[in-house]
């Protein structure tokens, strides 16, 4: 009997990407009230990720030639105010089974700034307070696979998946491109996971036993789209609620941000009459 | 008065699932809502099976094609903003 597959894919809810985001009148975080959020996008590659290995399991037009562990149950979890069940629904019409939500008020959160942290300062976790978390989820949920997102969009770390890793002591490939399963000794039951990742200038590949830990890249695949049935079909599917208390998570910041600047306006071009125009202007700026 | 009852299901069903795609549309819903209204309104009259099937069939095609400009409109993007090399 090979180990079955049990799947985590935590996912965070941020501004959409079509947005382009405005810092507030104190500079101290983005505007985020009124504005359109949506699933990180590289937290959908790894539902899709996860959905797909699950479709290789099982019989049908999707199965894989190849041998793949059994996905019994795909679990995502997102940490954040009460909207994140959206992106959780989202996530569950996707194909994940069912979600966990962990709630944190940005007003009472435990992470406040011990300091009292300025007015409209964002109280989210921070990387390494998310990592601490899906730590003791990955334990008490039983799961062997996390793939996550390799960054969010908003703040860009790239840092929860490593930390995660280290934390558990387990294998990690970061920027993955490429996820393939191997079949360990003849019958053993055991798996290896071969992923090929991103990397400077080319790709790396890279083997591990599970327990994994896997971040994603955008060319692993192509997410589907949350369509309408599928969204009905989600709000039928389990969403536990839960608190960082709940796993004995001390999600106090360690960052404080001081300042948000908008990046300076690009200055627009100018236009030169005839060839001379251009020379003159080009010796003006000593590019010739 | 129907005289298609399945196939009138079928119609509502790929309208609206159209109508959900419309909500993230780039140039707003409203300019999306009214030209799907007007594409559908357009084909009121068909009444044979076959044609309507097709329509059923091309509306289809339409959702898939929509589901595929979203997704390489963020891809793009996204490219564009982490994989600029």
């Amino acid at each position: 009997m090979s180990v079955p597959l049990k799947i985590l894919v935590p996912v965070k809810r941020v501004i959409d990407y079509a947005i382009k985001p405005r810092v507030n009148a104190t500079h101290t975080a983005i505007e985020t009230t009124n504005v359109k959020h949506s699933l990180n996008p590289f937290d959908e590659l790894s539902l899709e990720a996860a959905v797909r290995l699950r479709e290789a399991s099982l019989p049908g037009p999707k199965k894989s030639p190849h041998p793949t562990p059994s996905v019994p149950d795909i679990l995502a979890l997102s940490a954040g105010p009460a909207k994140c069940t959206d992106v959780l629904r989202t996530a569950m019409a996707m194909g994940a089974d069912r979600a966990i939500h962990v709630e944190i008020d940005p007003k009472t959160s435990s992470g406040k700034d011990k300091e009292g942290g300025a007015e409209g300062e964002s109280q989210e976790l921070e990387p390494l307070g998310v990592a601490k978390l899906l730590a003791q989820v990955v334990k008490a949920e039983d799961r062997n696979f996390v793939i996550l997102g390799k960054q969010s969009i908003d703040d860009d770390s790239n840092q929860t998946g490593q930390m995660l890793a280290g934390l558990l002591g387990w294998g990690q490939a970061t920027q993955a491109r490429d996820i393939v399963f191997e079949e360990e000794g003849e019958g053993k039951g055991g798996w290896m996971v071969k992923v090929t990742k991103e990397v400077d200038g080319g790709v790396e590949t890279v083997r591990s036993p599970l327990p994994m830990v896997v971040t994603t890249d955008l060319r692993l695949n192509e997410p589907r789209y949350a369509s309408l049935p599928n969204i009905m079909k989600a709000k039928k599917k389990k969403l536990e609620k839960k608190s960082l208390e709940d796993y004995g998570v001390d999600g106090g910041r360690r960052l404080r941000v001081l300042r948000v600047e908008e990046p300076p306006a690009r200055k627009g071009g100018g236009k030169v009459e005839d060839v001379d125009g251009m020379i003159s202007r080009l010796k003006e700026l000593g590019a010739i | 008065m129907a005289l298609h009852p399945d196939l009138r299901q079928q119609v509502i069903h790929i309208y609206k699932e159209l109508l959900h795609l419309g909500r993230a549309y780039p140039l707003g819903y409203h300019y999306f809502q009214t030209r799907l209204h007007r594409a559908f309104a357009s084909q009121k009259d068909i009444i044979d099976e076959n044609d309507i099937k097709k329509g059923i069939a091309k509306a289809q095609y339409v959702r898939k094609e929509i589901e595929a400009l979203y997704y390489l409109k963020r891809y793009r993007t996204l490219r564009q903003r982490y994989n600029n090399s």
